[in-house]
């Protein structure tokens, strides 16, 4: 540390606060609400639903105290200066050599995601309170949707792997529980286990690469840092060190990629998320569009330097998530085409957003892929919302847009509108929110050298625009349809029965207007094109790639109030993080590149999107309205657009490979062979031994027990009652045999006496 | 010497004989004879022993009194005049072993003991003052008790045979 | 003579005494049973006064003597009230103490 004096600066303490110290509180709240609900829940007035909003509300509001001082903490800071994080961390559980702790690790990126899942949970849980009134399991809906908001925020702010993968879990648990809410109808419950099957393919990923990140990094980050190879802030330094073995992290960073791909969607694990539809609209807004499918991406941007270095992003040419991201945009895009459902197109329209994400993060662009999650988690929870709020109101639960919908506009103005500005905050037209993360990513994936890639998001723009104006015509314009024209076909006995379709109550619009006035200015939260000070999410979130020496105080690691950094000569120059070994400290953020914005590309997608829009509504109103001729019946017609579109409406027959292909093949061979085996073999084993036992028993029984042990029970009994029998005649009472014996026994006795004594 | 053997021996065939006889008769009175035959030869064999007084004495009590009552004895309890069979019981064949066995344990412990040890030469009767200076002196106490003895045996003989 | 032929004699007198104790059924026999053991212990005695050249002996036979007769009055005085009593002097029919 002395040799560094000469060129380092002490700088000045970093500003905390309570609610940065105290943020591990945000998910024990709701995790003690969950256990209330359970417990007390149904004898509650509002049958425990009013402890689970109040829970989430605490949440938010120490979510958003944190955010707020998080913020103060960055500005406290000079400008090159690193912003620690606020780590605190127990020691849980310690056996064998190794140490299970739980703990905080506040950083600009949990804040973020907290603040948009507690934010999210709770308009979701105030919509539920009206959605799903009377349902059958009204309790336990709730006890799930604030467990499962206690895990997220769990995994958010955990400090280490082992935490994190607490969380996951419990996610991954409540999806379950969530989806197959009404597991009375055989396609839900199919739709959850599908789920929960599929992420946990991925999830053996996930275990593979924390495993291997531990053996890997932990005598490096005890050493250096004096933290577990398990602590998320040890695992990042290590990564930048240049001391990872390359395979070794390539591995890692694949397998916890694997994990990604299942839990956010992702081609090839990405058939569950649309029959994750079959759950109740709350829990698809909330779990299955902004928090829960989002896990996948903040696992890469969390560890972000372990991918950065083990899959070589801004090498050269594309890297396994660039890949994995681009083909999902285009696949998941083109499917959302042929989809009735409302619900499944906004299913694939999350896909194919989470796989701009993760394009971005594969390119580099870091921040844009985080700014998205936040943005797009407005505007789809609201889309969300609102065809639940459709379904509610309007078509008598039935999500149908071409039996059960059209016209709405008219007769339900606030969703129309709120549906509106989140489809545009979609299509990412300016000023709304998507322009200013959508069109980053793909702008920043361009300035990284990426330009098939930069084309490929271009592309699913296009079609993105294309398809939300088809479900937006055949929902809102054109003439009502079924239900939605008064029809009630099924289910008389509804209450809406009477009416036809109206606008939904308060309970349920006041959650869209919030969320679409946030989907129309959350993006001024990071506006690039307006100059450097508009961008306040690159300056909070970020974290910057300098050198970092810490040296650690009596309140441990993570705590250092002082940090040394390299003198001010370097400060503008690139820092050494991601491309070599820091020499003099260690990094916990690589260096990134950040395109300049140009309004010339901002019109050239705006072009694209808006011609997207022109194509789609001609095309709609044509085939819908219309009934052009030519049109109607194309695919019936001409043979290849028939194969393209059974392809499309079978999902590329992806889930026929994997049901009746893969599982089939594998799977049934194996629970055969298992049987088997388990019968005749283990079974065998377990009969043969019973049977000898038995036939040991009976011959321990027959020959020993009964002659042996009984024997000598008995044979001493009989000894002792002819003894007995036979010295009786002695008690004759005949004198002369008194007599006789007395004096046999005395010629015995003189006979002895004499024998002895000669 | 050799006279005195003589006598022994015939005197003592005559006991052993006539003992025999008491044993395996089956009169009654004829065991009772027989008895006195003993008790008879056994007053020789005092003599023999230089032992006048007791030999006396046998005779006078034993033969005189002690057969006499058994004589009344016999009467009193109606035995058969005459012989009768049964009055050996089953415990017989245990008797011949019994005796036998003691023969042979007295007669080893004789034999080792004494061997050909030879009775001093009597050099004269004992007589009947040196018996009473025995009696009255050292022996004083057993001869009281012995009245006592004799006292509650007629006593008691008396209280047991009267009819009440 | 010999101190064994003595003590012999009385060893077969007694040996017969006790085969008369044990196979006679007649108590009245019994006791004379008794008395030739008797005899024979008397007849002891008085050849180990003999040996040893003392009275002793004498005084001893003299004090058997006495006692014989009065046990023999008593015992037949027995014999005589258990006849009354069970019409018989058979020693195996008196067994009411029998265990």
């Amino acid at each position: 540390m002395n040799l560094l004096a000469a060129e380092t600066e002490i700088l000045a303490p970093l500003a905390s606060g309570w609610f940065l110290d105290n943020a591990w509180l945000i998910p024990v709240v709701p995790a003690i609400a969950f256990a209330l609900i359970i417990l007390i829940g149904k004898r509650l007035p509002m049958k425990g639903s009013e402890l689970g909003v109040a829970s989430m509300l605490a949440s938010l509001v120490l979510s958003a105290g944190a955010a707020y001082q998080w913020i103060q903490r960055v500005n406290s800071a000079t400008e090159e200066q690193f912003v620690e994080p606020v780590i605190k961390s127990w020691s849980w559980w310690r056996s064998g050599g190794f140490d299970f702790g739980i703990g905080q690790h506040i950083d600009g990126l949990s804040v973020v995601v907290l603040f948009v899942v507690a934010f999210i949970s709770t308009l979701v849980q105030i919509y539920s309170l009206e959605y799903l009134r009377g349902d059958r399991r009204y309790t336990h809906f709730f006890a799930a949707l604030t467990l499962f908001s206690g895990g997220m925020l769990a995994m958010v702010l955990a400090d280490n792997m082992i935490l994190f993968l607490l969380g996951w879990e419990i996610m991954g648990l409540c999806s379950f529980m969530l989806i197959g809410h009404w597991w009375e109808e055989d396609a839900n419950s199919r739709a959850a286990l599908k789920a929960f099957f599929t992420v946990r393919t991925g999830d053996v990923g996930l275990l593979v690469g924390i495993s291997m990140l531990y053996f890997a990094a932990n005598d490096w980050t005890q050493e250096n840092l004096g933290l577990s190879g398990f602590s998320i802030r040890g695992i990042s330094a290590w990564a930048l060190s240049g001391e990872p073995n390359s395979t070794v992290i390539m591995v890692a960073a694949i397998a916890l990629f694997i994990a990604s791909i299942g839990k956010s969607g992702q081609f090839p694990l990405h058939t569950w998320l649309p029959d994750a539809m079959a759950g109740p609209t709350p829990v698809s807004s909330l779990l299955h569009s902004s928090t829960m499918v989002v896990a996948g991406v903040f696992l890469v941007a969390r560890l972000y330097p372990v991918f950065f270095v083990g899959l070589d992003i801004l090498g050269s040419g594309g890297n396994l998530i660039m890949f994995i991201g681009a083909i999902t945009i285009v696949i998941s895009a083109a499917l959302a085409f042929v989809q009735n459902d409302i619900k499944r197109v906004l299913a694939y329209s999350t896909v194919s957003q989470l796989g701009y994400m993760m394009l971005g993060l594969g390119a580099g662009a870091w921040l844009p892929a985080v700014f998205h999650i936040f943005t797009h988690a407005f505007f789809k929870a609201c889309l969300f919302l609102g065809a639940g709020s459709i379904s509610h109101s309007a078509s008598h639960h039935s999500f149908d847009m071409k039996s059960d919908m059209g016209g709405l506009r008219k007769v339900m103005p606030i969703t129309f509108t709120t549906w509106i500005i989140s489809t545009l905050a979609l299509c990412g037209v300016f000023p709304f929110s998507g322009f200013f993360s959508k069109d980053e990513i793909i702008d920043n994936v361009g300035n990284n050298g990426y330009n098939t890639f930069m084309i490929i998001g271009l592309v699913g723009a296009f079609m993105t625009a294309a398809y939300m104006t088809r479900a937006t015509y055949l929902t809102f314009f054109g003439e009502p349809r079924g239900a939605s024209a008064g029809h009630s076909s099924h289910e008389s006995h509804d209450a809406h029965a009477s009416h036809g379709p109206h606008e939904s109550g308060l309970l349920i619009t006041a959650p869209l207007m919030i969320l679409s006035v946030l989907a129309l200015g959350s993006g001024l939260l990071n506006a690039t094109p307006f100059g450097e000070s508009w961008e306040r999410m690159k300056l909070w979130v970020e974290p910057r790639a300098v050198e970092v020496v810490d040296s650690t105080y009596p309140g441990g690691p993570g705590e250092s109030l002082f940090i040394d950094v390299p003198s001010a000569e370097d400060s503008h120059s690139k820092s050494v993080c991601g491309t070599a070994t820091p020499e003099k400290g260690v990094c916990y953020a690589p260096q990134l590149e950040h395109a300049k914005f140009k309004w010339s590309k901002a019109m050239l997608s705006m072009v694209i999107v808006f011609l997207g829009m022109a194509m789609s509504w001609i095309l709609s109103m044509l085939l819908f309205t219309k009934r052009d001729a030519r049109l109607v019946g194309l695919t019936q017609r001409i043979k290849i657009l028939g194969v393209g579109h059974n392809f499309l409406v079978n999902k590329y027959y992806l889930d026929d490979l994997y049901e009746k292909v893969i599982v089939r093949s594998v799977a049934y061979p194996i629970s055969r062979a298992a049987y088997w085996f388990n019968q005749n073999i283990l079974d065998g084993i377990l009969h043969s031994i019973s049977s000898l036992t038995r036939k040991l028993s009976g011959w321990v029984y027959q020959n020993i027990d009964k002659r042996v042990v009984d024997g000598t029970v008995n044979n001493s009994a009989t000894f002792t009652k002819s003894v007995g029998t036979a010295a009786q005649p002695t008690q004759s009472g005949k004198v002369g045999q008194y007599g006789a014996l007395l004096f046999s026994a005395a010629a015995v006795a003189a006979l002895v006496l004499v024998i002895i004594n000669t | 010497m050799i006279a005195q053997n003589v006598g022994f021996w015939i005197i003592a065939v005559l006991m052993v004989v006539s003992a025999l006889r008491v044993v395996t008769t089956n009169n009654v009175v004829h065991a009772a004879l027989w008895l006195v035959v003993v008790l008879a030869g056994a007053a020789g064999q005092y003599i023999l022993l230089a032992a006048e007084f007791v030999a006396i004495t046998q005779v006078l009590v034993y033969i005189g009194a002690v057969m006499v009552l058994f004589l009344f004895g016999t009467m009193l309890t109606r035995a058969r005049i005459g012989a009768e069979s049964d009055l050996n019981n089953s415990y017989k064949k245990l008797g011949i072993p019994v005796g036998l066995v003691m023969l042979v344990a007295m007669g080893l412990a004789l034999t080792r003991s004494f061997g050909d040890e030879k009775l001093p030469e009597a050099s004269k009767v004992v007589s009947t003052l040196e018996v009473s200076d025995q009696i009255f002196g050292p022996y004083l106490l057993p001869f009281w008790a012995l009245s006592f003895v004799l006292l509650a045996a007629v006593v008691g003989a008396i209280v047991l045979a009267r009819k009440d | 003579m010999f101190v064994n032929q003595f003590l012999f004699l009385a060893a077969v007198l007694f040996c017969i005494g006790v085969y008369g104790v044990i196979a006679r059924k007649n108590a009245v026999l019994m006791l004379m049973s008794i008395e030739l053991i008797l005899n024979s212990v008397n007849i002891n005695f008085l050849t180990f006064a003999m040996r040893n050249g003392s009275t002793d002996g004498h005084t001893f036979a003299l004090y058997i003597i006495a006692v014989a007769a009065a046990e023999v009055g008593v015992g037949l005085g027995l014999v005589l009230l258990v006849y009354r009593n069970k019409k018989t002097i058979s020693v195996d029919d008196l067994s009411e103490m029998r265990g």
